[in-house]
């Protein structure tokens, strides 16, 4: 144990996220995934003889936007790179990037994590193209798909700042949660739009000079993240250990094997010869834009997710839960304003709207419920016009009908039903039915209530109002309560 | 029509032709056609001759309206390095053998929309790396006043063509002067205009932050007009100016009084041709008289310059050069491996002077070597674009050779590549520093071959070239020489 603790691990990520502009970053190609091979291509993406890029502004405004809402410093003027390498995805053979002069510097990503507010420091974010795919054939043949090929991505850079895997992967899920919330990337990590390039060392606690790093590539889920950096900690602690030095290295992660797998060594470090883009003047930002960026910018998850624990009294949870989303925490907020109580609204939409879109998928924007007819609706529970078992039922109708809750109430005859009179009968014929279970009630066996209401709640179709069930059926069971 | 065909006709002289009734674009494009075909079996300026398109286009235009179209009817030939839609665009490479580009460079499809009709591909130096256009991988051109001699390069092709009257107009590319030498070299007129100041969008990529599309014809007027044709800002070429061209017209013989025009001091070292000096010295009396106030000044270090320009160029080149790998269009050699593919395929088809840079500019780039060579090479340029802004705000014209001498013999400088990049030392400047820049004719050597002197101005100031060089262009009455080996010839009067 005490040799554990002999080496600390720094981790770094560089996250790359495929932007949602209708457009590629350099060309007017539209940026869509799925579609047949090679047919969102022109003469620019394709690294064609004499094309040339003209950059994306709707690309730059959403790296604007992420920026602003990142707190970094956003350049006036930065500068597009060329990155040399050699590879059939990369059409050009170089990646045009950004390398000494990014558009982003600073800025820092905040979250809440159990133990507490937690600020993640940045180093950079750029904007670069995205290569083309891969699709390798058996029999020694390769196939290139160019379509993805100049798709914007940012590339976000912490600082080394992150001190274990679950860090890492919280600061991830974090980042994803902005990245949607402000429209920008859907940070889809099994289908790549969101990736993520891990730098790991690890250095003596108290030493402020970091040991050698590696690189791991490939991660493709926040699982993927946690289990690579797992193991190349284990990996390089027992280099150290037993006295070796670590070496500059890069592995990929094997999904399928769950294991690290050497891509590059030290010896096989590539130099890119970064040089600025000739092609492009320096890409000048307008403080107009930066200003029209931050102004338009909405409330952040992490001041939402606040804002609805001291606005609303939620717990922690829920108010979790609700911000994982903007559109969820829209809809809760809506639905709250036309009228719902805020702990009961979130409960509805926690479990019956959140688990009907996970059911049957599609955005919360277009769920057929609104929030105002889920507002009624929580209404006519907590009012006690129908009990919660009725709701539930209404819930479904409106899903299916799209009718709002007071029609599918009167049409399904749901209201509670409070009337002494007709549920004394109902009491009174369920006891009838069940003269054994009564028997033993009347025995002792007070757990039977239960069982009671339940069959009187059945009988009434979940109408009966369950309180007034469970008086008349412990008035009617009671020692010389008797039946008529 | 003229003994010579239409051929031989200016720019102006096709319009007026037209305007006349004396020809129709049929007649004109025909006869250039007619002269490809019997002289450039000795000269070899083309590639490409596109006889039916040609053709065909020029009988469309034999109906049409010429209002509003600058360059109607007039026979372009494009340099081999400049996109023509589904037209073989092989930039004097193998590895570009038969490549044809799925669109037109902008420059060409300006020239299409002025009612220009593209006759040909012509020869250059393979990917304009050279200044011969011996280093093409399809057969060296020659120069048509001496075939023994090359027409400089790479725009070689280019001038060739207006020099032996096969074509009015054409287009070349300048990086570190592939328009201005050859049309040194050949006698006839070419324009590199400000960097940025004609899209590059098609234009097979050298060195970007260098290179520009400009006209190569038999006079500066012709010149003028092609360039206000194809001149211009392009949404699809972000480095393209913004602003305008100014109008750019010759203003007659007061254009010089009352213009600033510098000299260089620094040329005294330098081994110049006794013609060129003696040009240079004319062209100094000639604007003094003319009311110009000449005075000498100090340029920027010219070796320095020449160094400057070769490692950037190398630098930009190698990448610019790395998607030729044989995956996508173009040659490949197949092999096993995906490395040994780009090795095989890249050795192939590449030339001996495109290797030698493609490295050169491999290593001046590579980490360690980089700040000491591109970063060191960028900080000179910066210093040595300074130099000319401060200097422009004192003159309005440089004025200045060329090249040191007239063409060279072919085969004579192959062997010496630094020889070779020196005889670029005087068109360097204007490429390092982005600034317009034209090469007129100016007299002949004592072997009878043509020499060429140049007019620099500021940044954006075409027009000042271009009413300079109308003005020097009177004066000197250059005649051009047609007939490749035949008699003829020309000169000062």
């Amino acid at each position: 144990m005490r040799r554990e603790a002999a080496y600390e691990p720094v981790i770094g990520l560089e996250v790359h996220a495929q932007l949602l502009t209708r457009t590629k970053l350099f060309c007017r190609c539209p940026a869509r995934y799925g579609a047949e091979p090679n047919t969102l291509v022109c003469p620019v993406c394709l690294g064609l003889p004499g094309a040339l890029p003209a950059v994306n502004g709707e690309a730059v405004a959403m790296a604007v936007r992420l920026g602003t809402a990142l707190g970094c410093r956003i350049a006036p003027a930065s500068v597009f790179a060329r990155k040399n390498y050699f590879y059939p995805d990369c059409p050009r053979n170089y990646q045009i990037t950004m390398y000494d002069a990014p558009l982003c510097e600073g800025g820092a990503l905040e979250y809440d994590a159990p133990e507490g507010p937690r600020l993640v420091e940045l180093e950079r974010i750029h904007l670069e193209d995205d290569a083309g795919k891969l699709l390798h054939r058996p029999a020694a043949r390769s196939l290139v798909d160019f379509n993805r090929c100049g798709v914007p991505l940012v590339e976000i850079v912490t600082r080394p700042v992150l001190g274990d895997p679950s860090d890492a992967a919280l600061f991830l899920q974090n980042l994803r949660r902005l990245l949607r919330w402000l429209g920008i990337c859907d940070g889809n990590l099994e289908e790549g739009s969101m990736r993520c390039d891990v730098n790991v060392s690890l250095r003596t606690p108290g030493s402020r000079r970091l040991g050698t790093r590696t690189e791991i590539k490939n991660l493709n889920s926040f699982k993927a993240v946690e289990a690579g950096i797992r193991l190349e900690i284990a990996r390089q602690r027992k280099v150290l250990e037993g006295g070796g030095e670590i070496e500059r290295q890069t592995s990929l992660w094997n999904a399928r094997r769950r294991e690290l797998v050497v891509m590059r060594s030290k010896e096989e470090a590539r130099d890119y010869r970064y040089f600025p883009e000739p092609d492009l003047p320096p890409l000048e930002v307008r403080a107009e834009l930066v200003e029209r960026e931050r102004s338009r910018l909405p409330e952040l998850p992490l001041a939402r997710e606040r804002r609805l624990r001291a606005e609303y009294g939620l717990p922690a949870y829920d108010a979790g839960v609700l911000c994982a989303e903007r559109g969820i925490a829209d809809y809760f907020e809506r639905a709250v304003r036309a009228g719902a109580e805020p702990k009961e609204g979130a409960n509805w939409v926690m479990r019956e709207v959140l688990a009907s879109l996970r059911e049957r998928g599609g955005r919360i924007e277009e769920f057929a419920v609104s929030p105002d007819d889920l507002a009624r609706l929580v209404r006519l529970v907590s009012d006690g016009a129908i009990s919660r078992t009725a709701g539930t039922e209404v819930f479904r109708e409106m899903l299916r009908t799209g009718e709002e809750p007071g029609a599918v109430v009167g049409r399904l005859g749901l209201e509670l039903l409070a009337d002494p009179r007709r549920l004394e009968m109902m009491v009174d014929a369920v006891i009838a039915a069940n003269p054994g279970e009564a028997a033993r009630f009347r025995g002792g066996k007070r757990q039977l209530l239960e069982f009671f209401v339940g069959q009187v709640m059945k009988e009434s179709g979940g109408t009966a109002d369950p309180r007034l069930a469970r008086d008349l059926i412990e008035r009617r069971l009671a020692p010389g309560g008797g039946e008529r | 029509m003229p003994d010579g065909g239409y051929s031989d006709l200016s720019v102006r002289g096709i319009e007026e032709l037209y305007r006349r009734g004396g020809a129709r674009p049929s007649d004109v494009v025909g006869s250039c056609l007619d002269a490809i075909e019997a002289k450039d079996g000795i000269v070899g300026a083309f590639v490409e001759v596109f006889r039916e398109e040609a053709l065909a286009r020029a009988r469309e235009l034999d109906g049409e309206d010429s209002r509003g179209r600058p360059l109607f009817g007039v026979p372009v030939a494009v340099k081999d390095n400049i996109c023509t839609r589904l037209m073989p665009t092989s930039c004097g490479s193998r590895i570009l053998r038969g490549y044809r580009p799925p669109y037109d460079a902008t420059a060409v499809s300006r020239l299409r929309a002025a009612g220009a009709v593209i006759v040909g591909k012509t020869n250059m130096d393979e990917f304009a790396m050279g200044s011969s256009t011996e280093h093409s991988s399809s057969h060296p051109t020659r120069n048509p006043w001496d075939t023994d001699c090359a027409p400089g390069g790479s725009s070689g092709g280019s001038a060739a063509a207006v020099a032996a009257g096969m074509v009015p107009l054409a287009l070349g590319s300048d990086t570190g002067g592939s328009i201005r030498q050859p049309a040194s070299f050949c006698g006839v007129t070419g324009i590199k205009g400000t960097w940025g100041r004609v899209s590059r969008y098609g234009l097979v990529a050298f060195a970007s932050s260098l290179d520009q599309i400009g006209p190569i014809a038999a006079d500066v007027d012709g010149c003028a007009r092609a360039l206000r044709a194809i001149a211009g800002a392009d949404g699809i070429d972000s480095t393209a100016l913004a602003d305008p061209c100014p109008a750019l017209e010759g203003g007659g013989e007061a254009a010089l009084d009352g213009m600033r025009i510098g000299v260089p001091s620094s040329i005294k070292g330098i081994d110049l041709d006794p013609s060129v000096s003696a040009a240079l010295a004319a062209a100094v009396r000639h604007a003094a008289e003319a009311g110009s106030r000449v005075a000498e000044v100090d340029l920027p270090d010219l070796g320095l310059t020449i160094a400057c320009y070769y490692v950037i160029a190398a630098a930009e080149a190698s990448s610019n050069l790395a998607r030729y790998d044989g995956v996508r269009f173009g040659m490949r050699v197949g092999s096993d491996t995906l490395g040994e593919m780009y090795a095989r395929t890249r050795s192939a088809g590449f030339g001996e002077e495109v290797k030698r840079r493609i490295l050169l500019g491999t290593f001046v780039l590579s980490s360690g070597y980089h700040d000491q060579y591109y970063g060191r090479a960028c900080e000179v340029r910066e210093r040595i674009r300074d130099c000319y802004r401060r200097l422009f705000g004192s003159i309005d014209l440089l004025i200045l050779p060329t090249a040191p001498g007239p063409a060279f013999r072919l085969g004579e400088r192959l062997d010496d590549p630094v020889a070779m990049y020196l005889s670029d030392i005087f068109t360097t400047p204007a490429s390092v520093a982005g600034l317009p820049a034209v090469s007129i004719p100016a007299g002949l050597s004592a072997d009878g071959l043509p020499v060429g002197l140049q007019l620099i101005a500021a940044g954006g100031r075409e027009d000042l070239i271009v009413r300079g060089a109308s003005a020097l262009e009177r004066a000197f009455a250059f005649r051009r020489r047609c007939v490749p080996g035949g008699s003829g010839g020309g000169g000062r009067s």
